[in-house]
């Protein structure tokens, strides 16, 4: 198995050996859901990110980005094309006006179906962007184990360094975290040198506390980020989840001195969103989470928005998306 | 900083808002105001700079209201109030509403403005200030359209005198005067004198949106201008929000003129955090609670009272994230606190923190950086507070929060309690039975449940205790603008020489009665006696002369009678109709004893005797019926308004009716849970007496009611001063209303008196919603859920 090639800032960022499960801590944990919804919508009326400040801040967010393509029509073509958009994301002239030429702006990684981790891989070569691979039966994530399991040493073995695991939800609405954290531990396993990034699927929770208890089993299990939604579900990442989410993993890293990264799927398409995401992180669990080996961000649409806006920034006119590569 | 610098640190940039309109406005000026009276400015005068807090940089200057100009402004809304009444309400509505909308329209200026003059961050003015005074003029607007139907028998109180503080100066403003003017009042409203220039913009918005001449005036000044308002004789009534010291001097100046009075106090406000809490929530809840506006809030959450289970991990996780907090100037988009009022203030909250840090506290600070001119103060907290310290107890209206804490949910409430004040609370616990049953037991007139801070139009803010006294917002809020009609117009007392005696009459067996205290016919401390003497002059025997250890021994007897409070309202019921019951059998020996002593023929004695016997019963039907209500402030959750006992109250009978004129008087606080010490009928003192004979046979419990005789005046004046006496209800003279007011302001008790004017206690209106009401005290419950 070949070594991942390095993210970004890896020196910060050591893989999450977990822990034994604490079914104590886990019955203990509390959610208010009013006082985090008002917390959430406070946010961006505190933190004004404007100007240079705010490009800085976008083009963070692209490279970020985790740019994703999961339909069911996608082709080799497909997927190449959205690779050549991941290696120059953003149109050098835009680049060029804000200072940035010399700064490499890639996105985070490409996101693909384990079908495609291959095509990837090879469109990828030499850059140093990942392929992560969603999989165990993405999106409901009902297959058999040990299926999911060789899915996951499929992948790996096709040259996917991420691989976005989906949690079998059942485990969480029955209150049956040993399963979870059993189940966990092995995606963990199979990934190997892999970093495993684990789909709570928010949407299928429904309670804050479920996805606060959801969150701090697959940490204990070695999930080495925790990510929202598959983008599949009715509701995906949301500002009162998201704070739930950052904020166990602030108290696994008070408990462990590991920090698990954070990935919203889903929802987050709009410059303005990704500004109110940053200032969570930072605020909730600060600046180390604002790179992309702790944070990441699941959007296909996001990134059209930004170089929008980033255009609209250098030059003062309103842009428009086909003035932008597709990707 | 580039783009590429941003790059690499991702620092938040500083973000201002743009204040040309707000300058603008203060240009078109020149920067100088005089006062709005009658519909228009007057000519600027001698008077005094306000300043921006956070640079020092002077922004306009502000006229001294004289005598003169109160004057004036009085005259001017004197003149306004009848047509302004006598508006259907619909009219006034839309006056109202316009308001709202004149006030939306220019949400922006007005936020700006408030920003500058106040110093407080413009997410606040922005977010939370402005949107929420536009609230209350639609709310009230509301209150308006339906005053005729939903206030029957109500008349607005006339012209009323508004003196609010600086630290929500257009909120207050908008608190006070959308009510004020909703139900046909007049005003005159004196902003602080740090803070008058949102009051100056929106009496020029007013104007504009058409409010007639008059209705509003504003008064620029000092508190001597302030204290001018308050004694004014031309007022009816007098709002006050500021301090506990300023509220009980208006108490004094306005004592017996027969003004009414709500005071909006100070507060200690306990915050709560169980073991069951979701600690980042409640951390978070500090950040709203005590950082709020610098801390300058009446019901900040400044006592900070944790479980001991979950105190240490509770204050790792505030001090870490007292470390993200951002100071800045006011006008700055991207800060968590400005500066505070003024050097004097900083200074104030600096002396308090430094002396609870000697006594031996320990100190939690912010470091963030701070804007080297202006008067900041970091975000603080004070753990092991020694509790002798002045900043374990006192008010310090500051960023500063002082940590104690508790091992049970018992032990929490006697913290919590353990206060003058008596504000708001806040609870946190994902257990909805510590919660709610924290919520009933802590004296508060705001609780907030897994929030802080929270307020709206429809909810009634205000306080128990030495928090003051009247509701702002809701339904509860407006009868604090609205008096009943049927009582304007009674006449007053006419001063009655004392009766001669002509020697004792005849009894079969000399009787002695005796005070009623506890449960037990008790003697007199003083072991004197005075002589009764009936209509016709004959002594018809003597009572005891309660002095004040009578008056100390009625209220340890009450206090110990706590648990009537606690009793059903089925319970409390029953024992009133069988209070009635017992007298009905007695009815014609009470007969005759009213008309001994007060000279009526015998069929209005007989008619004294069956009113008191279905007054009773009055009060046994409310018993079990005086509900609250369930306010739905915009949120995913309610506000239980709760209407509370008030606690022990002193009632000074009045002098005619000497059964009735007690019944009235007394049933209504027993009704709703309070305990009494009633001071019989001066001159007629034995039906009272009498009384206590039902009281022994009907199964109220010992120190429910207790009953005492002798020297209303001087028996009023102990009860006055007494600091365990939470409400004394005072009926005689126009001298006993001004005594009591005068003396009731050591713990600032509620006093409801008739300013010597002689009410029929015969008539329907001597009973009933208006009496319950004063008996009790709405404490406002907001439980947000949602999981």
């Amino acid at each position: 198995m070949s070594q991942p090639a390095p993210l970004q800032a890896t020196e910060a960022h050591a893989r999450n050996a977990g822990l034994p499960l604490d079914l104590s801590l886990i019955e203990a944990m509390r959610v208010n859901t009013s006082a985090s919804e008002r917390r959430a919508s406070q946010l961006p009326g505190r933190r004004a990110v404007k100007g240079d400040a705010q490009s800085a801040w976008l083009l963070k967010a692209v490279t970020c980005i985790d740019l994703t393509t999961l339909n069911g029509d996608d082709t080799e073509g497909r997927v190449r094309r959205l690779c050549a958009k991941a290696i120059q994301p953003v149109r050098p002239d835009i680049l060029a006006a804000l200072g940035m030429a010399d700064k490499t702006i890639t996105t985070g990684a490409i996101c693909v179906y384990h079908r495609f981790v291959a095509t990837a891989v090879d469109a990828l070569k030499g850059t140093g962007i990942p392929v992560a691979a969603v999989s165990t039966g993405f999106p409901a994530g009902l297959s058999p184990h040990a299926t999911k399991l060789k899915e996951i040493e499929a992948s790996v073995k096709d040259g996917a360094e991420e691989i976005d695991i989906v949690i079998t939800r059942e485990h969480v609405l029955t209150g049956n975290w040993q399963a979870l954290y059993d189940e966990m531990r092995d995606f963990r396993a199979a990934c190997g040198d892999a970093h495993v990034k684990a789909i709570l699927a928010t949407g299928d929770l429904k309670t804050l506390r479920n996805v606060a208890k959801a969150s701090m089993v697959c940490m204990m299990a070695g999930a080495d980020f925790i990510k929202t939604s598959t983008g599949k579900e009715s509701v995906n990442a949301t500002l009162p989840v998201s704070l739930t989410m950052v904020r166990a993993i602030r108290d696994y890293e008070a408990m462990t001195g590991t920090r698990v990264g954070y990935k919203p799927a889903g929802g987050v398409s709009k410059a303005k969103d990704v500004l109110t995401y940053f200032t969570l992180m930072k605020e909730e669990l600060g600046h180390a989470w604002l790179q992309p080996d702790l944070f990441r961000i699941g959007a296909s649409s996001l990134l059209g928005d930004i170089e929008r806006q980033l255009e609209h920034r250098v030059t003062g006119a309103y842009s428009a998306a086909h003035r932008h590569p597709i990707g | 900083m580039t783009v590429a610098s941003f790059f690499d640190s991702m620092d938040y940039a500083p973000s201002k808002e743009d204040d040309k309109s707000a300058r603008a406005w203060l240009a078109s000026h020149d920067g100088s105001f005089g006062h709005f009276i009658g519909g228009g400015f007057t000519d600027p005068a001698k008077g005094f700079d306000t300043a921006e807090p956070a640079t020092g940089a002077r922004l306009a200057t502000v006229t001294q209201g004289t005598a003169k100009d109160v004057d004036s402004a009085v005259a001017a809304a004197r003149k306004a109030q009848k047509a302004w009444a006598a508006l259907p309400g619909h009219e006034r509505a839309l006056k109202l509403y316009a308001l709202a909308r004149m006030i939306q329209r220019n949400a922006r200026m007005l936020a700006v403005v408030e920003a500058l003059d106040n110093g407080k961050p413009i997410r606040e003015t922005r977010d939370i200030d402005i949107p929420l005074a536009a609230r209350h003029f639609y709310h009230h607007a509301g209150w308006a359209q339906l005053q005729e139907s939903q206030f029957p028998g109500m008349d607005p109180v006339g012209v009323i005198g508004q003196v609010i503080p600086w630290n929500f100066p257009f909120l207050m403003l908008a608190w006070k005067v959308a009510p004020a003017l909703a139900l046909g009042n007049t005003v005159i409203l004196k902003p602080a004198e740090n803070t008058p220039l949102t009051a100056l913009l929106f009496a020029e918005l007013a104007k504009q949106a058409g409010l007639p001449e008059g209705v509003l005036n504003i008064v620029t000044g000092d508190g001597e201008t302030g204290a001018l308002i308050a004694a004014h004789k031309d007022i009816d009534k007098v709002a006050f929000t500021g301090s506990t010291e300023v509220g009980r001097k208006i108490r004094e100046a306005t004592a017996g003129s027969g003004k009414s009075l709500t005071l909006e106090l100070g507060g200690k406000s306990p915050f709560i955090v169980c073991e069951d809490a979701d600690l980042d929530a409640a951390v978070e809840g500090v950040v709203d609670a005590i950082w709020f506006n610098q801390g300058q809030v009446c019901c900040a959450g400044s006592r900070l009272i944790v479980q001991e289970g979950v105190a240490e991990d509770f204050h790792a996780r505030l001090t870490k994230r007292m470390k993200t907090l951002r100071i800045g100037t006011s006008l700055d988009k991207t800060i968590d606190m400005s500066a505070v009022i003024d050097a004097g203030q900083r200074d104030r909250i600096a002396g308090m923190v430094d002396a609870a840090v000697a006594a031996g506290a320990t100190l939690i600070q912010s470091e963030a950086d701070m804007p080297e001119s202006g008067t900041f103060y970091p975000p603080t907290v004070l753990q092991n507070v020694p509790m002798t310290a002045a900043a374990a107890t006192e008010e310090i209206f500051g960023p500063v929060a002082v940590s104690m804490t508790f091992r049970t949910p018992d032990e929490a409430i006697q913290l919590a309690n353990h206060s003058r004040y008596g504000l708001a609370a806040s609870i946190w616990s994902e257990n909805v039975n510590l919660a709610l049953d924290l919520a009933a037991k802590v004296q508060a007139g705001i609780i907030w449940v897994n929030c802080t801070n929270v307020m709206d139009a429809g909810v009634g803010f205000g306080g128990v205790k030495e928090s003051g006294f009247g509701r702002e917002g809701g339904r509860e809020g407006c009868f604090d603008y609205l008096k009943p009609r049927a009582f304007a117009k009674a006449p007053l007392r006419k001063e009655s020489a004392p009766a001669k005696s002509k020697g004792f009459a005849f009894e079969s067996v000399d009787r002695t009665p005796k005070f009623y205290i506890g449960g037990k016919q008790a003697r007199p401390d003083g072991g004197h006696a005075r002589p009764v003497i009936g209509a016709k002059g004959e002594i018809l025997g003597e009572v005891g002369e309660a002095n004040r250890k009578d008056i100390r021994n009625a209220v340890e007897a009450a206090k110990g009678a706590a648990s009537w409070g606690g009793k059903t309202q089925h319970n409390r019921a029953q024992i009133l109709y069988y209070m009635a019951e017992n007298l009905s059998i007695r009815a014609e020996e009470f007969a005759e004893r009213i008309r001994a002593q007060t000279g009526v023929k015998a069929d209005k004695a007989r008619a004294e005797v069956t009113a008191s016997v279905a007054r009773l019963f009055s009060y046994g039907a409310w018993a079990d019926k005086v509900e609250g209500t369930v306010h739905m402030p915009p949120m995913r959750g309610l506000a239980l308004a709760v209407p509370e006992a008030i606690g022990i109250a002193g009632v000074i009978c009045p002098p005619e009716a000497p059964l009735l004129g007690l019944i009235s008087a007394t049933a209504p606080l027993i009704a709703t849970g309070n305990r009494v010490i009633a001071v019989a009928s001066e001159p007629h003192p034995l039906s009272a007496l009498d009384f206590y004979q039902v009281l022994e046979t009907s199964d109220l419990p010992a120190g429910v009611l207790n009953i005492v005789t002798g020297d209303a005046a001087s028996l009023a004046s102990e009860l006055a001063k007494h600091n365990g006496v939470d409400t004394l209800w005072a009926f005689g003279s126009e001298a006993l209303s001004k005594t009591v007011e005068t003396l009731s302001t050591g713990n600032l008790k509620r006093v409801f008196t008739d300013y010597g004017r002689a009410w029929d206690w015969t008539a329907p209106e001597a009973e009933g919603e208006h009496f319950l009401r004063h008996a009790t005290q709405v404490k406002n419950i907001w439980v947000p859920y949602g999981e």
